[in-house]
């Protein structure tokens, strides 16, 4: 059992050298850690970077589809939309929990995301121009996300683990509402028809990118992999998801915009051309299209909303019976 | 480039550079709402089951998030929560104490008889 406010190792623990002997071992023998089980410093910064930021993207990823909850064009797409979103919130519940179970602080995490101080997704950083959008992201947006996230259902960090198994429960279904709206448009007008292709065609590359730089350029990923907090390189994902996104393009009837992208019969995997990672690192480092809208929308949430929180603070503290005081 | 940006979150690369602090610090939003651990017993017959945690202002309210957060598919039949201050844990090692008795005991289980193979239903 996770008991997050006490995830401190107790006092008068065995020596450092004795604990770090133990962790090796337990993570040698695909074993979890939990969350209060001595664990190295770099590890628990690693594990809360990684989950805050996981989360922050979650919240963050609310924005762009949520543009469309208004417009959707049926009480039937409104509806799946909306409870897609409220995945996504969900999401980034699940994953938050996971985070204050290493001691991190909720209210602090989403302090540091508005300040810019810590950061999501490059990927929500894009606009949703159209309502082919909300197809494309759930098919390809959605489909690289399952891609990373399958494989940190096995993450060494236990309740990291258990929230990925929940989310992934999830993302199927965020991934099929996208294909089934595409298919649908698809078999609508040229118009609409027009609208899947120019989507596809504003993030693919994107989407590519979400799997981060190439293996040689990855400096990270030697100790995760070794920590068990990342399962597969950047590449191996990044092709995984080409080799699953392919056929279903030419299902679909969309040209993916690469004109080198071919199948290589002797590797048994496809090719494909080069990734702007001058981009990538452009609209990361906050010169995307959206990036300040999306920060500015967090803030109002927050500062906007205050008062309901007090509110129901205050009036938890009057009616407070079998507890004294609300302060945790 | 970007010997500072990873893709382990899941949801695509993000920064990992020393800029990106980690540290957990004071700060007072909702500072006095709680944490609650969430428990959801899946259907009739079955445990209920830890699932994660979430802030609330009061144990209704808990209640009432606990079913947006963690049971939007039918998950549950049943939540309990619980304030994560009023739990009371062992410590987690293996190793503890308070557990070695039971670990010298191996008479306590079926195991530990040997009993010929052609002893019917036993």
């Amino acid at each position: 059992m996770s008991a997050p406010t006490l995830d401190r190792p107790a006092a008068g623990t065995p020596d450092e050298a004795s604990l770090q002997e133990r962790f090796d071992a337990t993570i040698a023998a695909e074993h979890r850690i939990e969350p209060r089980d001595w664990m190295p410093e770099g590890y628990r910064k690693t594990l809360v970077r990684q989950i805050a930021q996981h989360a922050h993207s979650e919240i963050i990823g609310m924005q762009p589809e949520g543009d469309w909850l208004l417009a959707a064009p049926s009480l039937r797409r409104k509806a799946i939309l909306l409870a897609k979103v409220q995945d996504e919130a969900g999401h980034g519940m699940y994953l938050y929990s996971a985070a204050e179970t290493l001691g991190a602080d909720r209210a602090d995490l989403t302090d540091k995301l508005i300040e810019g101080r810590q950061k999501y997704s490059s990927i929500f950083n894009y606009p949703t121009l159209t309502y082919a959008d909300v197809g494309v992201i759930g098919w390809l947006v959605d489909g690289a996300a399952i891609c990373n996230q399958v494989p940190l259902c096995r993450s060494s960090y236990g309740p990291y683990a258990r929230a990925m198994i929940r989310v992934c429960k999830e993302e199927s279904f965020h991934q099929r509402q996208g294909y089934e709206l595409l298919m649908t448009m698809m078999g609508g007008t040229d118009e609409q028809r027009a609208m899947v292709q120019d989507a596809v065609d504003r993030w693919w590359w994107p989407s590519l990118m979400m799997f981060g730089p190439p293996d040689d350029d990855s400096p990270n990923s030697a100790q995760s992999m070794a920590w068990g907090i990342k399962r597969h390189s950047n590449d191996e994902l990044r092709q995984r998801f080409v080799d699953m996104t392919v056929p279903q393009a030419e299902f679909l009837g969309v040209t993916l915009p690469d004109p080198d992208l071919v199948w290589d019969e002797a590797a048994g995997r496809h090719r494909f051309g080069a990734i702007d990672w001058a981009e990538f690192k452009r609209v990361i480092s906050g010169e995307g299209p959206m990036n300040a809208v999306r920060v500015a929308r967090r803030r109002a949430a927050r500062d906007d909303n205050a008062w309901v929180t007090e509110a129901a603070a205050a009036h938890a503290a009057k009616h407070a019976g079998g507890h004294a005081g609300s302060a945790a | 480039m970007s010997t500072d940006v990873t893709a382990e979150g899941g949801h695509g690369a993000v920064p990992t550079g020393p800029e990106v602090p980690v540290e957990p610090k004071a700060s007072t939003a909702r500072r006095d709402w709680p944490l609650y651990e969430v428990f959801v017993r899946g259907k009739r017959g079955l445990n209920h089951v830890h699932v994660g945690s979430l802030h609330a202002p009061d144990d209704e309210m808990a209640v009432h998030a606990a079913r947006d957060v963690y049971t939007r598919r039918n998950e549950g039949v049943s939540i309990w929560v619980v304030r994560a201050a009023d739990i009371t844990a062992s410590s987690p090692d293996e190793k503890d104490p308070m557990f070695a008795p039971s670990g010298d005991k191996v008479y306590r289980h079926p195991t530990f008889y040997d009993i010929p193979e052609d002893v019917p239903h036993m």
